[in-house]
């Protein structure tokens, strides 16, 4: 794969990259408003996106270069197992569907820019919105690093990773670059940078995926023949295992896994701090419920792709690493051009999200550790400084990690926070439904989930790798495989539920609620609902 | 699905709030229940079954939540018009 600079791609790509580029320090510009100091602004685009931009933002935000190039990785890997993304992200949707819209009422209420805010808020509890905040953290940096995972997988495809030989500076060269330009622009515009750039993303992404879909079946004789070619090789068995590599529809076995897989990945996606970060910053209620029935589109658009990993097969791409085997197929398929303009797609695919993801992280820790821990009295001003400031060390944390260690560590801990962000979620729905789980019985559930999950997750192995081999392992009681994360959450739910009966026999102190009821069910022309900033933010409507 | 009670007087479970609830409930049932759909036959264009019916399911779920969306407007709007404008 490396050998030689593949020119014409590399300059669709460079000229790609230049344009979001400029658009990403003009976005400052775009729907300013008077007051740009407060972290409303720079942190959440001043609330005021609409249902385009936010299905734009949101489409950037969760399907990430990460997963353009994991997902049908994991198709021509072991064939049905990966598809479940497909399942997952129908989930979701319904999911979030009766969640989500109270999660945005009670946050203008209340003026929260964070999922850590709201639980402080809800229950009166430091410790526990310090728990979410922190596993919000924790979660995220990995999944930040993924995205630069992404970026190297396409510059390497292109030849401009340099060989295993070549000095170490001039082999990460390009990706320091690509680094450097993002946390500019992410410094300077906040939320709106991504939101103006992930039109770019999208279109390049729609666009390759179509021809993709129907140019690349055609050179390979249909899907009959990619199909076919597929099977044999899934039942050829692999040296390692001396099992079949995969198959193309799961056995007995599997099905449990893939459905757990599913639905805890589905549970989990908007526990992370990104997505939340991204609908928050939507004009209104409506406009999320309206979300809801068009970013589907999205997952068939997922679903499409990973097909890819069929065609990946059939056309004979044979890879190490799996990463590389969805460049490898287009750089092998299209003309140079098209393949600069696929690597374009999923090079600013992975900025979009990780400038997301930055700023998410960055938020959390301005509000539910800096403001709540260090400096109480912190103003609007100082924490848009801070959040700033934070959004590039988080950046830099990433990028360090991807350089100095192995990939497959920045894999592994993506994997174990999708098991760790799931564990905030008795807390986050949960109250916003209820007040009834007490506080401390949630941070214990909690506490426990995270700790069978690491410990579960750790004692995973696989033929390469002695620990964390895998996301899937025996649930307890039942026998079946399943996914970690699931069961780490049930078990989460049971000590919260358990422990919430006794301290509330006992009495112990319940905290103090901030919101009431009707906050729930607030939207924007309400009385009392901030559309634009919080309370304690004094600045102008736009 | 479990929307709270927004009114102290009305009904919480109405026939149309099963029908939304139904409408979200719908895709986790078909998603989750793998065995159904784990399949070859039948191949469509080239395809199996087991990959073109969870596609399927996209457009499908796509539909039931904008039911779901359009019957949850008009239930919020029915509650207002009846309480003379105040909350949602």
């Amino acid at each position: 794969m490396n050998d030689g600079v593949n020119g014409v791609a590399l300059a669709v790509f460079v000229f790609f990259f230049v344009l979001v580029t400029v658009m990403g320090f003009l976005a400052a510009r775009w729907r300013k408003a008077a007051n740009e100091h407060s972290l409303d602004e720079w942190g959440l685009g001043g609330r005021s996106f609409g249902t385009w931009v936010t299905w734009f933002l949101l489409g950037g935000d969760l399907y990430t270069a990460y997963t353009f190039v994991a997902v049908p990785a994991a198709i021509y890997a072991a064939g049905a197992a990966g598809f479940f993304a497909v399942p997952y992200t129908i989930l979701v949707y319904p999911l979030i569907f009766t969640f989500l819209p109270r999660l945005w009422s009670v946050s203008h209420k209340h003026g929260y820019v964070t999922t850590s805010d709201f639980v402080r808020g809800r229950f009166g509890s430091k410790g526990l919105s310090l728990a979410v905040a922190l596993t919000g953290i924790l979660a995220t940096m990995p999944y930040i690093a993924l995205q630069l995972v992404g970026i190297q997988a396409v510059l390497d495809v292109m030849g401009v990773g340099g060989g295993e030989s070549t000095h170490w500076f001039v082999k990460d060269l390009p990706l320091l670059i690509a680094f450097g330009v993002l946390a500019a622009y992410t410094y300077s515009s906040g939320l709106r940078a991504p939101a103006l750039i992930a039109f770019v993303k999208d279109t390049l992404i729609y666009l390759v995926i179509a021809v993709a879909i129907i140019y690349i079946p055609i050179k390979l004789g249909g899907f009959d023949d990619i199909f076919a070619k597929a099977s044999e090789a899934y039942n050829e068995t692999n040296p390692a295992t001396g099992a079949p590599r995969g198959a193309l529809v799961p056995g007995e076995a599997g099905q449990w896994t893939y459905a757990t897989l599913a639905l805890g990945s589905a549970l989990a996606l908007f526990m992370y701090p990104h997505s939340i970060t991204a609908t928050l910053s939507s004009r209104s209620r409506e406009v999320i419920r309206r979300n809801t029935t068009i970013l589907p589109l999205y997952s068939l658009m997922l679903g499409l792709l990973a097909l890819l990993g069929f065609m990946a097969i059939a056309a004979g791409v044979k890879v190490q690493n799996g990463q590389l085997a969805i460049p490898q197929l287009f750089e092998d398929m299209f003309p140079a051009w098209f393949a600069g303009v696929a690597f374009a797609a999923i090079g600013i695919g992975a900025l979009v999200p990780a400038a997301i993801m930055s700023i998410a992280a960055a938020n959390l820790f301005t509000r539910n550790i800096y403001k709540d821990f260090l400096k109480p009295d912190a103003t609007p001003a100082q924490e848009t400084k801070v959040s700033k400031i934070v959004s590039l060390l988080v950046k830099v944390g990433a990028l360090a990690f991807v350089l100095t260690m192995d990939k497959t560590v920045a894999i592994n801990f993506q994997l174990l926070g999708g098991i760790w962000i799931l564990q905030t979620f008795p807390a986050l729905v949960g109250g916003l439904f209820t007040r009834w789980f007490h506080r401390w019985a949630l941070l214990a559930g909690w506490a426990v989930g995270m700790v069978y999950g690491t410990v579960a997750a750790y004692g995973v192995a696989s033929p390469t790798q002695k620990h964390f081999g895998g996301s899937a392992k025996e649930i307890p009681g039942i026998g079946e495989i399943g996914y970690i994360g699931l069961t780490a959450f049930v078990i989460n739910v049971l000590v919260t539920v358990v422990l919430t009966f006794v301290l509330k026999a006992v009495k112990a102190p319940e905290g103090v609620d901030q919101t009431k009821p009707e906050d729930y069910t607030a939207d924007a022309g309400d009385p009392g609902v901030q559309v634009e900033l919080p309370p304690a933010t004094a600045g102008s409507a736009h | 699905m479990s929307q709270a009670p927004e009114t102290g007087r009305e009904p919480v479970v109405t026939p149309v709030r099963v029908v939304i609830a139904l409408c979200l409930v719908a895709p986790f049932v078909a998603m989750l229940w793998v065995g159904s759909y784990a399949k070859t036959d039948p191949v469509v264009i080239g395809i199996p079954f087991f990959y073109w019916y969870q596609m399927l399911w996209v457009v499908l779920s796509t539909a039931l939540t904008m039911v779901a969306y359009k019957l949850w407007q008009r239930d919020q709007r029915a509650r207002r018009a009846s309480k003379g404008g105040a909350g949602r």
